[in-house]
């Protein structure tokens, strides 16, 4: 135990499966699923707050803002004691969806907004039904734009998922704790678990930057 | 009214909890912000090597999920011969983090400056240091508020995992109260004491960007600031 000054392999090759377990079957399912929820969430919302009528725009505006102002280690908990009976795996990846779909809805907003309007007006010109309009004209523009923000809202997804400790879903990072309290040794598990994430997010962060740039040049 | 009953008693607690939410909120969002600064500056420094050392420092921090450095804090430190205690170890993994984050804000912001500042600083031959801090900056600062005020409110959502490492924090309160009350009750109370801090911290930042604003130039009535939105600025042209 006071041996836990030097990097074992041994202890780091020990505990990689566990680590790798929880990364597969709950902080990717999660990331995945989260994020399915949230681009598709995402964009309801931001199409509500633009075309619903004024009070009901008004409601899910005040939501929206409720939701991204409050931990979402609170809003798990609150999920979790109030909806016993769905088990807690389903009540992260509900809640994690519809947490970052209020962040990808200001996003699809900003695309949304940024469509040039003479796109609007050569939509009416042509006389296209609303549907048509929002369908073939705006909303291909929009989100093409919006792609590398929305990949950054997943990567911080991804690292979020070890909130998922607070309502007893076992992710990476708590096989590492628990693996680390069974051994007296913290140091491999928790270093794992961070390159683990590392290796996870660097190479989409780099790729999203670098997307970013592109869509800068072509627009 | 059994609920008020329980507010009432777990109230001390609360107090409690929301002084520990607060003070890791303040602490670490001053250690991020100097962090920010700091990397942000050695992310477009002319020295490869600061250069370099700082997108490992700043790719790091944002790569590797705050929850696992807190962990490695906590759990992994003591065993390496260096026990923080726990409110150090939530200050500087908070801090670390956002700053990392922050640190983009800043290199994009200076970056968005137009280049022309530089060049008419240049021409009135200021040296380096002054075209940053008496020319560049000002205008990046204005920039950067709204991005900064994000991340407070992400870094005062952060704070609610300090649980995890012993803090006796807002969200551990909460839950204290959550078994003398139902759910519903410790949830919005939760989370509209969550929601009014982060009002406040979005009305104090719009106040800083309306000040920093007009101190470019750039004047809008401070009444503005009080709008839940970031205040619009008419008139990019005034001079």
């Amino acid at each position: 135990m006071n041996d836990g000054l030097q990097w074992s392999w041994e202890t780091a090759w020990e505990a990689l499966p566990t680590l790798l377990e929880g990364f597969f079957t709950v902080t990717l399912v999660v990331t995945v699923a989260g994020s399915a929820i949230a681009v598709v969430l995402g964009l309801v919302i931001a199409m509500v707050r633009r075309v619903a009528p004024r009070p009901i725009a008004g409601i899910v505006t005040f939501f929206v803002n409720f939701i991204r102002m409050t931990p979402i280690v609170v809003q798990l908990m609150f999920a979790y004691f109030f909806f016993l009976s769905f088990d807690a795996l389903t009540i992260g990846i509900a809640v994690f969806g519809i947490h970052y779909a209020t962040y990808m809805a200001e996003v699809y907003r900003a695309g949304i907004d940024a469509v040039p309007r003479g796109q609007w007006e050569a939509a009416t010109a042509l006389s296209l039904s609303r549907g048509r309009t929002w369908g073939a004209v705006i909303l291909p523009q929009a989100i093409r734009a919006t792609v590398p923000a929305l990949g950054n809202y997943v990567i911080s997804m991804l690292k979020d998922t070890p909130f998922l400790i607070a309502i007893t879903v076992s992710d990476m990072v708590s096989n590492a704790l628990e693996f680390g309290g069974d051994h007296f040794r913290y140091l491999e598990p928790i270093t794992l678990a961070g390159i683990i994430f590392l290796v996870a997010s660097y190479p989409a962060s780099v790729l999203i930057r670098r997307l970013e740039k592109r869509l800068e040049y072509a627009s | 009214m059994d609920d008020l009953e329980a507010l009432g008693a777990a109230l001390p607690q609360i107090w409690q909890g929301l002084g520990i939410t607060l003070l890791l909120t303040v602490c670490g969002a001053l250690l991020a912000f100097v962090l920010a600064v700091g990397l942000g500056l050695g992310a477009r420094a002319q020295n490869v090597i600061v250069r370099g050392a700082s997108r490992v420092v700043i790719e790091f921090f944002r790569g590797t999920s705050l929850v696992v450095q807190l962990f490695f804090l906590f759990f992994v430190m003591p065993q390496l011969g260096l026990k923080l205690p726990a409110i150090l170890c939530g200050i500087i993994g908070l801090g670390l983090n956002y700053g990392a984050y922050g640190a983009e804000v800043v290199r994009g912001s200076i970056n968005s400056v137009p280049a022309g500042q530089w060049e008419a600083s240049t021409a009135l031959s200021l040296t380096r240091t002054q075209r940053m801090w008496r020319v560049i900056f000002p205008q990046a600062w204005a920039l950067m508020i709204p991005s900064l005020n994000n991340l407070l409110i992400q870094l005062l959502k952060g704070t609610a995992i300090v649980g995890f490492i012993t803090l006796f924090d807002l969200t551990v309160a909460l839950d204290k109260l959550r078994i003398a009350t139902d759910t519903f009750f410790f949830g919005a109370v939760g989370m509209v004491l969550y929601f009014a801090i982060a009002y406040v911290l979005t009305l104090a930042m719009n106040a800083l960007e309306v000040r920093a604003k007009h101190r470019l130039g750039r004047g809008e009535s401070l009444r503005d600031a009080l709008r839940f939105r970031a205040p619009v600025t008419k008139g990019r042209t005034a001079a």
